[in-house]
């Protein structure tokens, strides 16, 4: 015993202490007490109805605009030659981006043993994936007949065809859905020791029986946990490359093209950077109303926020040098399409738009460095939901600013989003929203087993600390 | 407290995890046997016509050219479904009171078409030429197969468009001399390859596979 608690606490790393990750005076039974009750009390608090059925409201308005998508096609959008992407693609991204923070989290910050990361990698993990559920919507009725979209994977087909392997349209198939599955397997994976205990605690039968099914006949053997840490360790591993990899392709569907504006190559690090700072934005709003609401400030402490709000900062740092290197390169280039793009974007027609990117992505962070802000928690609300502006203003500049002013004048043109732009945006949101109510309700926002280990007197189990 | 499961539903559990592979494999199996299926091809099933017409007996017993009924098939992108007068050349002195033959007689009386099927019918997104095909070695038979053994008329291929660029992409594989064209029975010889390379030069055919080849 003696060795065991001296490896314990050598291999705990200062970072890890407890008593910042965990409010004082819990232990084992209080901890799997409090996070288990939200799933298992039997009355359902009132305020989860109403946002649920705020966000189901908001739902309704997906519905509507991809029925009337697929009544009439893509034309009831706003776009047009020659900007053919218009928001459809801005919300794609944007979604895609936001999801990059749960998989960081999960994956990086576990392989890095980055102990912060156990209060906040299930729901963050759930972001991700319901983000990418609001992504995959965008694209697929993009292509303008939806129902033909398998054609996009590569399939013996009665065509003989194979999809053109030479476009990053192929790739992003290929990143999103890797992206959706491993994202889904983790996800799945790490809830498995979880839904054994709510199984356990669980008053009903219905209940134990469902619980029961889905935490697939885990006992918490030693040898149970044995290979569940190298199946977590694998799947972390493989869930690695993809938090670089998915927005690096995504950033290919723009610097693959010719377009002033998009043809960069510091377009991969800068959009996995921006990824990840959207990521933590939505991390943080989701996380400040989850513990004010259910009294987890306990687990999810101001060193959590602090910490997210840190990454906050500097992956806006990154992205404020890639628009910094946009314009820099514009005029180093000496090219006179990018010198107009650039200058187009800063006093052209849509002004406005980039210069409040500017003031969201750029100023707005950098007030991060005092420590009094960065630990006030209405204020990193409000700073989180700026970036999520700014991220998707970010990608409305990209899109719009680039593609509106084409080589030739006479193809000039502007663009601006119709109603059913923004009901099938307001409706993924409001999908989001739906499926996050939902999690909160039937799954433990946050992993129990995970806390357990990081209380003080736990056991250091390997690999997960 | 008694168990909620039954020690046996662990197998199960590990078992639904292999089965959901073997079932997501299974169904995208049976989809692709479906598509290419006769159920789906409408390959080698053959169709009512008004007129139960015989290419065996017409072309294999009495030995008639395929240009002597689908005389445009040489100049132009379709290759002609006969009017009945063509019919009449022949059955207004034999078989010329046969009950069989009265939709063809009533048609040539009342100046009425027959409303034949379509049996080759390619989707209307596709640009076919016959006249293109049948004057580079493109025998009738590599497409509409043996029509002199078909007692009522049936594709003899898929039509699908997997079907079509086995050629296209491989021309040499099926052209045939010019002058075996029109032959119904033609059988390709052993040396096929060397044959069809010679003539895919000779005739000067090229590997059509852009997309707009066919869909214009």
């Amino acid at each position: 015993m003696a060795e065991s608690a001296d490896i314990a606490k050598d291999a705990t790393p200062p970072t890890a202490t407890p008593e910042y990750l965990v409010g004082p005076g819990h232990d084992f039974a209080s901890v799997t007490e409090k996070i288990s009750s939200i799933v298992l009390q039997r009355k359902t608090p009132w305020g989860w109805f109403v946002g649920f059925a705020v966000g189901f409201a908001l739902l309704q308005g997906l519905l509507v605009a991809m029925a009337f998508l697929l009544f009439k096609g893509i034309g009831v959008w706003g776009v047009t030659i020659p900007i053919g992407w218009g928001m459809d693609i801005i919300n794609f991204v944007w979604w895609i981006g936001i999801g990059h923070a749960g998989t960081l989290i999960s994956a990086i910050l576990l392989l890095l043993r980055q102990g912060w990361r156990t209060s906040i990698n299930r729901f963050a993990e759930a972001m991700t994936l319901f983000a990418v559920a609001c992504a995959s919507f965008y694209p697929v009725f993009h292509t303008g007949r939806p129902w033909l979209a398998y054609w996009l994977f590569p399939y013996p087909n009665t065509m003989g065809l194979w999809p053109n392997f030479r476009s990053p349209l192929i790739w992003d198939v290929f990143a999103v859905s890797t992206y959706a599955t491993v994202s889904a397997m983790f996800w799945f994976v790490g809830l498995i020791p979880d839904f054994a205990t709510l199984r356990d605690r669980a008053r009903s039968k219905p209940w134990k029986i469902a619980y029961g099914i889905l935490a697939m006949g885990w006992r918490g053997s030693a040898r149970h946990w044995h290979n569940y840490d190298t199946a977590y360790l694998l799947l972390a591993g493989l869930a690695t490359p993809l938090v670089i990899s998915v927005h690096t392709v995504v950033s290919f569907d723009f610097a693959i093209g010719i377009i002033p504006g998009w043809h960069a190559t510091i377009f991969p690090p800068y959009f996995v950077a921006g990824a990840i700072y959207a990521g933590f934005a939505m991390v943080l709003t989701i996380a400040i109303p989850l513990r004010k609401f259910y009294g987890l400030e306990d687990f999810i402490t101001m060193k959590h926020l602090e910490n997210m709000a840190k990454v906050m900062l500097a992956t806006g740092l990154i992205v404020a040098y890639g628009y910094m290197m946009e314009a820099f390169m514009a005029w180093y280039s000496a090219n006179s399409y990018e010198r107009f793009m650039i200058w187009n974007r800063m006093t052209g027609p849509y002004w406005k738009m980039y210069w409040a990117l500017i003031l969201c992505n750029v100023v707005a962070p950098n007030t991060l460095w005092i420590k009094n802000l960065r630990t006030s928690v209405p204020y990193l609300f409000v700073i989180s939901l700026v970036v999520s502006v700014g991220m998707w203003l970010e990608r409305f500049v990209i899109i719009v600013t680039s593609l509106h002013r084409d080589f030739l004048p006479s193809s000039w043109g502007m663009y601006s989003g119709t109603f059913f732009d923004w009901s099938a945006f307001i409706g993924t949101l409001g999908l989001f929203v739906t499926l996050l109510f939902l999690f909160v309700r039937f799954l433990p926002a946050i992993s129990i087993f995970e806390m357990r280990t990081i209380l003080p007197g736990a056991e250091p189990q390997e690999g997960r600390r | 407290m008694s168990q909620t499961f039954h020690h046996s539903t662990n197998t199960l559990s590990k078992l639904s995890i292999f089965g959901a592979l073997f079932l997501v494999v299974g169904a995208l199996w049976v989809t692709v046997e479906v598509n290419r299926s006769p159920y789906v091809t409408q390959e080698g099933v053959a169709r009512e016509q008004p007129v139960p017409f015989s290419h065996q007996h017409h072309v294999g017993g009495m030995g008639i050219d395929c240009r002597y009924c689908h005389t445009s098939v040489e100049v132009s992108a379709t290759a002609g479904i006969p009017p009945t007068k063509t019919c009449m050349n022949c059955h207004s002195q034999i078989w010329s009171n046969s009950p069989m033959l009265e939709p063809v007689r009533a048609s040539f009386r009342n100046d009425t078409s027959i409303e034949w099927t379509k049996v080759n019918d390619l989707p209307d997104f596709v640009y076919f030429d016959h006249s293109a095909h049948v004057n580079r070695g493109v025998g009738c038979s590599t497409c509409h197969g043996r029509v002199d053994r078909m007692p009522l008329m049936a594709q003899a291929a898929s039509l699908q468009m997997e079907w079509c660029l086995q050629c296209h992409r491989q021309p040499e594989r099926y052209v045939r001399p010019q002058a075996a064209v029109f032959d119904a029975a033609y059988e390709p010889p052993a040396d096929q390859r060397a044959l069809g390379s010679r003539l895919v030069k000779e005739y000067g055919i090229h590997t059509r596979t852009s997309c707009s080849t066919c869909h214009r």
